[in-house]
């Protein structure tokens, strides 16, 4: 794609005003506005389509694509709308110019936020076109059929069609969506709802899919950034004298920032390499001080997102007056995104206005941030969204956008950045560690009495409980990271729900019910109950109370969890076996999931898949090291990720809800992996182990009896 | 490590045979092929991941050999025969392995398709049949974090056996 200077995004001017026919030619579009954030209620995105005479459909949306299959999922949905074959359907995301208004592509919301807008856009298409129709064919609306493409009425020999081409041509109508526009119900569905694979796959497995790091512009020259040693350091001061001596070198302070462009990527790194900064590097605790540090360092909110907190009745008497009560604190190490592409940035100034292709999940919020950054208008930034190679919450880019752009204005010339795998790992941003605090009680019946949850520095979601109990309290405190910190995939849902599905099993050892049994019996939601229930009747699961005390020797066990979230309900077995040395053996992993209506359910399998696998990195190895706010293994070869031989048979199951809004795939899948696990290993070991990843080093931590049985009150 | 800053690295010109066409290029021999494949011949379908051999997105063969490119130094492949993803598809046909992939949707990002292919490639021709603990051994050194693995794994197994079969259900 070529930048078109002087163009204006499109989500910047009126519907009316907007060049849609002067670059697809003429046709119809139908709309659904944004809400951007800051104008009134709560945000979303916006949708449009294209209905053009030249037989195609283009329909847009602010989301991006990063392997999770958005793309195919909305093409299906445009098309099941529209009555089109899916191959006529040019979808395009990821482009500030082109595209409607969107927060970012984070927190499983396409499908909620983008699908549902862009059905309905196409679905009110549809309406004119049956009007259309029905005034060229001399019937009632109601009496024209449409299928791929195409309008039809009468019957045998009297058929007549006409193709939506020609009910659109000469025409340039722009409407907004029909009040009375109903998106089909997904139980009608003909085309969504079926696998279907992903589209310029050829390209994939030959390897013609340009990344931004494969992007090359004419003239073109490599950036490398000069990191500060720690997150909090600031640049006491710059000698840049022996780099600006390479010819073809531009080195570029500006504000916080310093970096160099250079004719290639060699002469970059060497010309930075040459560079001296002195830097002011304040303390920061270390990974002993670190649970101690966010009790004492509490931050205010940054958003909604973290402000939740809820309370009814009165826990701490309840839990005094119960039969059993536990306390644990549960904790989750701070873990790397890891990418297989690290982040990427080229940057492109043509007269005032500039172009950056990058890697990012939140485009808007790039176009945004550099308008802030570089006090330019946001009318003067567009920002492309190229393929990308993996984003799981860690790809906001929104600095690296910022130093691009400044590299390219300060050289002249186009400028592409790309991080190594140890900036990746050191200058990104990372999962937040969080300390989970629960206190909870029950009967001697095996019912909920009290639950009390407390979470320092991962986040509300997922933070209150699905199962019910008379008296409770959760509540969220965030608090300041010694490490840069930010969005994950699923980040606070896994924290939470490893805690408090981890307590739920403690406690159901403890009242010597089956751990099943016991969470039904708090159970009301009948979405989760049907995950449950689904996961347990594969897994032949039979009642038996869980085995309590410690074991020694090699063993199995098994483990269930579950867990609701972003509108998905999840419930996760796992079968592990323990080893005479305490290494771990995944057995066998069987996740039933229902988010919905399925819109495609390749796609929804293969994204609960790699879910499972990446929660199983977070589980059982993956975790940062660090002292005094410096990152100790930021390499691949000291970060385990998960490999073929570390995958186990996963088997994926389905719940189809058609008569349910289609809810997202990307996080909840993740969260009951992790405590699944924790409790097939106590279930085998008598072990409890209250710290993620369960298996620092590949093995099952020594000393974790100790903290099993120090901290429950009976 | 390719030692690129090695003192005795001197330009020479040599010839590649890229994806059966002779290149000659200007070298630093010590300089890694990834980077001339990826930065000088413009072949951009072989991926950096990690620049230290544990990761797999920058394998290509080398006499059909799957090498990590990162850790090859270009001098070392001089006068030998080198094929990276774009070469596999002989005019647009799809080798089976890249139609296997295909058939089971056999990535997400495809940020790591390239690797697997050229591994699973090089698996394939020395070891036609392979057992589960093969596949699993010789894509070891292969990551993919968008959690591929089974559907990559029921891609292998389809293109060695060579069948047409729906996509397998037991992964
Ligand atoms: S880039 Fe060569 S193995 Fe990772
Ligand atoms: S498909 Fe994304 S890394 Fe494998």
């Amino acid at each position: 794609m070529t930048p078109t200077p002087g163009s204006v995004p499109f989500d910047l001017v009126e519907p009316a005003a907007r060049p849609y026919f002067d670059r697809w030619g003429p046709g119809l579009v139908v709309y659904r506005p944004a809400q951007p954030a800051g104008s009134g209620g709560p945000p979303h995105g916006g949708a449009w389509v294209h209905v053009g005479e030249d037989g195609r459909v283009r329909a847009f949306a602010g989301k991006v694509e990063l392997g999770q299959g958005v793309t195919t999922a909305l093409t299906m949905l445009v098309a099941e709308e529209l009555k089109v074959l899916p191959a006529s359907v040019d979808l395009i995301l990821g482009d500030t110019d082109l595209t409607p208004w969107d927060i970012g592509t984070f927190g499983s919301r396409s499908m909620a936020d983008a699908g549902a807008h862009l059905r309905a856009a196409a679905a009110g298409a549809l309406q004119f076109l049956r009007r259309w129709a029905a005034e060229r064919l001399g019937v009632e609306p109601g009496s024209v059929r449409l299928d791929s493409g195409r309008a039809m009425a009468g019957e045998g020999a009297t058929a007549r069609s006409i193709p939506y081409a020609e009910l659109v041509a000469g025409r340039s109508r722009i409407e907004p969506v029909p009040s009375e526009s109903h998106p089909s119900p997904p139980a009608e569905w003909s085309v969504a709802g079926r696998p279907a694979s992903s589209r310029d796959g050829a390209k994939v497995v030959t390897g013609a899919v340009r990344y931004t790091s494969d992007l090359r512009l004419e003239g073109m020259l490599e950036g490398a950034i000069l990191f500060p040693p720690t997150f909090r350091s600031t640049l006491r001061s710059l000698e840049t004298r022996a780099a600006e001596s390479i010819p073809g070198v531009t080195v570029v302070r500006e504000g916080g920032f310093v970096g160099v462009a250079a004719p290639d990527r060699a002469t970059a790194r060497a010309a930075r390499g040459l560079l001296r900064a002195e830097w002011e590097v304040p303390e920061a605790p270390g990974e002993d001080g670190i649970v101690e540090y966010f009790r004492t360092h509490p931050k205010p909110p940054d958003d909604h997102w973290d402000l939740d907190r809820y309370a009814v009745g009165d826990p701490a008497a309840a839990r005094g007056a119960s039969a059993i009560a536990l306390e644990a604190t549960y904790t989750t190490a701070y873990i790397a995104h890891v990418p297989l592409e690290p982040h990427a940035a080229i940057a492109e100034w043509v007269g005032e206005r500039l172009t950056v292709w990058i890697g990012s999940q939140t485009p808007f919020r790039v176009r945004a941030a550099l308008a802030r950054t570089l006090g330019i208008p946001n009318e003067r930034i567009r920002i492309v969204v190229p393929p990308t190679g993996g984003g799981f919450g860690g790809k906001h880019a929104e600095e690296l956008a910022a130093g691009t752009a400044r590299l390219a204005r300060a050289s002249g010339h186009p400028v592409r950045v790309t991080l190594s795998r140890e900036e990746e790992f050191t200058q990104t941003y990372l999962r937040p560690m969080a300390v989970v605090e629960i206190r909870s009680g029950a009967d001697r019946d095996g019912r909920l009495t009290a639950w009390e949850c407390i979470t320092w520095n991962a986040g509300a979601s997922a933070i209150r409980t699905p199962y019910r109990v008379d008296h409770q309290r959760v509540e969220n405190r965030p608090t300041d990271s010694p490490l840069r910190q930010g969005s994950y995939r699923a980040l606070a849902a896994t924290a939470n729900n490893f805690a408090r599905e981890s307590q739920m099993d403690e406690l159901a050892a403890r009242t010597g019910v089956d751990p099943v049994e016991f969470r039904r019996r708090s159970l009301d939601d009948p979405r989760l109950r049907a995950v449950l229930d689904a996961v347990a009747a594969r897994a032949g699961w039979t009642a038996r109370p869980r085995r309590r005390g410690p074991r020694s020797g090699p063993s199995t066990g098994r483990g269930i969890a579950l867990g609701l979230e972003k509108g998905g309900r999840v419930a996760t077995y796992v079968e592990v076996e323990v080893t005479a040395s305490r290494t771990v053996g995944i057995g066998r992993i069987i996740t039933a999931y229902e988010c919905g209506a399925i819109v495609n359910p390749r796609h929804l399998e293969g994204q609960v898949e790699g879910g499972t696998i990446m929660a199983l990195g977070g589980a059982l190895g993956e975790a940062i090291h660090f002292d005094r706010g410096r990152i100790l293994n930021g390499r691949l070869s000291a970060y385990p990720v998960p490999r073929f031989l570390d995958v186990p048979p996963i088997e994926v199951l389905l719940l189809d809800r058609p008569d349910l809004p289609s809810a997202g795939a990307g996080e909840t899948p993740l969260i009951a992996v992790a405590p699944a696990i924790a409790n097939a290993i106590d279930d085998a070991t008598g072990e409890r182990i209250r710290h993620l990843p369960l298996l620092p080093g590949g093995r099952l931590p020594t000393g974790a009896r100790a903290t099993d049985f120090a901290t429950p009150k009976n | 490590m390719t030692g690129r800053e090695s003192p005795c690295s001197r330009p020479v010109t040599g010839t590649l045979r890229i994806n059966g066409r002779e290149r000659s290029i200007s070298l630093e021999p010590s300089r890694s092929l990834l980077e001339v494949v990826r930065d000088e011949l413009g072949l951009t379908g072989t991926k950096y991941g990690c620049g230290e051999g544990v990761c797999g997105a920058c394998k290509l063969l080398v006499d059909g050999v799957a090498v990590r490119s990162c850790l090859t130094p270009v001098g070392e492949v001089v006068g030998r025969s080198v094929t990276t993803i774009e070469g596999l598809a002989g005019d647009g046909r799809l080798t089976p392995i890249q139609q296997a992939f295909l058939d089971e949707g056999a990535f997400q990002c495809g940020y790591c398709t390239p690797g697997m292919i050229v591994a699973a490639t090089a698996l394939l021709a020395q070891n036609p049949q392979p057992s589960e603990e093969e596949i699993l051994s010789a894509m070891q050194g292969n990551l993919c974090r968008c959690g591929g693995y089974p559907r990559i794994r029921a891609a292998i197994r389809r293109a060695a056996r060579g069948s047409s079969a729906p996509p397998s259900g037991d992964r």
